[in-house]
């Protein structure tokens, strides 16, 4: 049975190997060069205490090969799904090979049990390497990541670590399913592709926040988390325009940002705040220099006075706590859809 | 069935068999019991049930309604008892990506009583190329292949399931002799559906007709042929002949009737001319019987 499931296998194999070998040429041969001019920025940098901008070049110069690796590892789950998983029953039905193939002395179950272990473990192999390898490749830049591509971070998130494994399995097997239950190869596809799809988007945005309880806390107003203030002429109050990002905790994923004023309550969206500007240091008089603690300047008046960014979060600490339990729950509903697959074949599939 | 099968002679017993689709009964109080050794040919036009009835045979299909039981076997869809069951479905499939050999690997690999010699000499024989993809060949030869690997895992019972009806004459003719061969060398046991007697005309020995989900008459073709008679004469009402002639069917003209009748007693009426049946004509008067328009007569006679 496995010399038949491998058999029929061996094309589909034979082409993920050539686009993995492809992309696994690619990252080595540029990786190296990626990880040298990282480290030597980073000594750089730390001589001359301007690491910040050092980042946002950094990432800017590789954010193209950046979003192409990452949009690979996010979409191979889904073509594992639509190119392995959907044809795998509905292709026999369809041609009529099933009955072939279950006369021969072997159960159907057997049959079903063969083929679904080795191509998911083949999947997973598959979106393990490449999860893997682009993880590699891409570590300098997910510590010099821009807020939004930071690695917890929805779209990085899934793209990293062991998540790609979870997600093919699972869209393995529910590709299978659906060709069970629908027996049209191209039926079977298009609703594969839109069930992962749906999915993938709304496990992050619905369940993955609360996987662990986010942390809510008051920050201090600094360069850390403020992106820009604003000083109109004509004595208008101050606006605070703040950045998506925690101070001390670099890389977590920010759920919410806002301003609050000192009775806690939200400043609206203009993010004017009530500051004097006539006199003191935030009136155009006074110079605005750069200061990165936040304590003087405008800034420090804005923070006496007693607004803060209120801020949910879940801290990057949390990205590996994350990657098992968002794996954990695609290898239930994988399961899950097995059972449902081995039910139908034996009930209701002839 | 709590009672023990007379030896192994019942091939195909079915009691009370149905299977509904839905709210449709494909088949239906289904009750056979076919002895071995017999080409039994399964015959009724398009719809009637037959591929359902095989399905069951094999264990593809899990009844609705009563038991069925293959070569003694209760476990359909268990290995021991696919082993002993050969099948080649309808349209006979097999796999367009793999090559003739690759066909006989995958009957080796997955039949433990797999003949290689049997399946090696079979595809000399027709002439196929082991290295030609099964996809490019003919509809005869298709049939061919799947006719080999049937055969060759060794069954003591093998099931067709309309494997001529796309073929032309002469692949019909020769997918035939060559199943009639093996019959005579592997002492098989056979069970094959057509919805055309003549396919069976000069292969089976035992019938079975399938109309209207139900089984209509099943027996030795000879047996069946000796008790079936057609009467002609002067016009009779169907309920004024012996009470051991059962009507098949009944045509009625102003003055003449014909009958096809069962029975087996000797007819004594003068009145009627007698003639004997040949196959096709018993197999159409049973079809003809449960034709829509003559439904009515139907439950009447039942």
């Amino acid at each position: 049975m496995i010399w038949l499931t491998w058999r029929q296998f061996r094309g589909a194999a034979a082409m993920m190997a050539a686009v993995l070998v492809v992309l696994a040429a690619a990252l080595a041969l540029t990786g190296p060069s990626l990880a040298d001019a990282y480290s030597s920025g980073i000594t750089a940098c730390a001589r001359n205490g301007d690491c910040a901008r050092f980042f946002d070049r950094f990432f800017d110069d590789y954010q193209g090969p950046f979003l192409i690796v990452t949009v690979i590892v996010l979409i191979l789950p889904g073509l594992v799904g639509l190119f392995w998983g959907a044809p795998l029953i509905s292709r026999e039905l369809e041609a009529g090979t099933h009955l072939l193939v279950w006369n021969q002395s072997i159960t159907r179950t057997r049959w079903l049990a063969v083929k679904l272990t080795f191509t998911a473990l083949a999947a997973m192999a598959a979106a393990g390497l490449c999860g893997l390898a682009v993880t590699w490749w891409s570590g300098p830049l997910d510590k010099s990541a821009a807020p939004g591509f930071a690695l917890m971070d929805p779209l990085v998130f899934g793209a990293r670590g062991i998540a790609p494994m979870g997600y093919a399995a699972f869209a393995f097997v529910l590709g299978v399913a659906m060709g069970m239950f629908l027996r049209r190869t191209l039926t079977a596809m298009a609703v594969t592709l839109v069930v992962f799809a749906a999915l993938q988007i709304a496990l992050p945005l619905l369940v993955r926040p609360h996987l662990l309880p986010p942390v809510s806390s008051a920050f201090t107003l600094s360069s850390e988390n403020v992106d820009n203030i604003g000083l109109p002429r004509g004595g208008a109050n101050p606006r605070v325009i703040l950045d998506s990002a925690i101070p001390g905790h670099t890389g977590a994923w920010v759920l919410s940002s806002r301003l609050v004023d000192p009775a806690g309550r939200p400043v609206g969206a203009d993010g004017l705040v009530q500051v004097s500007t006539t006199s003191g240091p935030c009136s155009p008089s006074e110079e605005q220099k750069p200061d990165p603690s936040g304590q003087s300047g405008c800034l420090g008046e804005i923070n006496r006075v007693g607004y803060r960014q209120q801020a949910t979060y879940q801290p990057f600490e949390r990205f590996w706590p994350f990657q098992w339990i968002e794996t954990g729950i695609y290898a239930l509903l994988t399961l899950g859809l097995t059972g449902l697959c081995f039910w139908w074949i034996r009930r209701r599939l002839s | 069935m709590t009672e023990p099968s007379q030896g192994s002679a019942a091939v195909l017993r079915a009691q009370g068999l149905g299977k509904k689709y839905g709210r449709r009964w494909a088949l239906r109080d289904c009750t056979l019991d076919i002895p071995a050794g017999h080409v039994v040919g399964l015959v009724g036009p398009n719809g009637a049930g037959k591929t359902t009835l095989l399905k069951l045979a094999t264990g593809q299909l899990a009844p609705t309604a009563g038991g069925i039981t293959v070569l003694g076997d209760h476990a359909a869809g268990s290995p021991a008892s696919l082993a002993k069951i050969g099948f080649v479905a309808q349209e006979t499939p097999v796999y367009a990506g793999l090559s003739v050999a690759d066909h006989l690997r995958l009957g080796a690999r997955l039949n433990p009583g797999w003949d290689t010699t049997v399946a090696g000499e079979r595809i000399r024989r027709l002439g196929l190329d082991p290295a030609h993809r099964a996809g490019k060949l003919s509809g005869g030869q298709r049939a061919q292949l799947a006719l080999t690997l049937g055969l060759a895992k060794r069954p003591e019972l093998l099931i067709l399931d309309e494997p001529v009806a796309a073929l032309d004459p002469l692949a019909r003719r020769e997918f035939l002799q060559g199943l009639m061969e093996a019959v005579v060398e592997h002492e098989l046991s056979v069970v094959l559906s057509s919805h055309l007697v003549a396919d069976l005309e000069r292969t089976c020995d035992y019938l079975i007709v399938l109309a209207d989900s139900r089984v209509q008459v099943a027996g030795e073709v000879e047996g069946l042929l000796a008790t079936h008679h057609r009467l002609t004469g002067p016009r009779r009402d169907p309920d004024r002949l012996p009470g051991d002639q059962h009507v098949v069917s009944a045509r009625h003209t102003e003055r003449q009737s014909t009958f096809v009748v069962r029975t087996d007693a000797p007819i004594l009426d003068p009145a009627w001319t007698v003639s004997r049946l040949n196959l096709e004509d018993l197999v159409l008067a049973y079809m003809e019987k449960t034709a829509p328009d003559r439904r009515v007569a139907l439950e009447v006679q039942r």
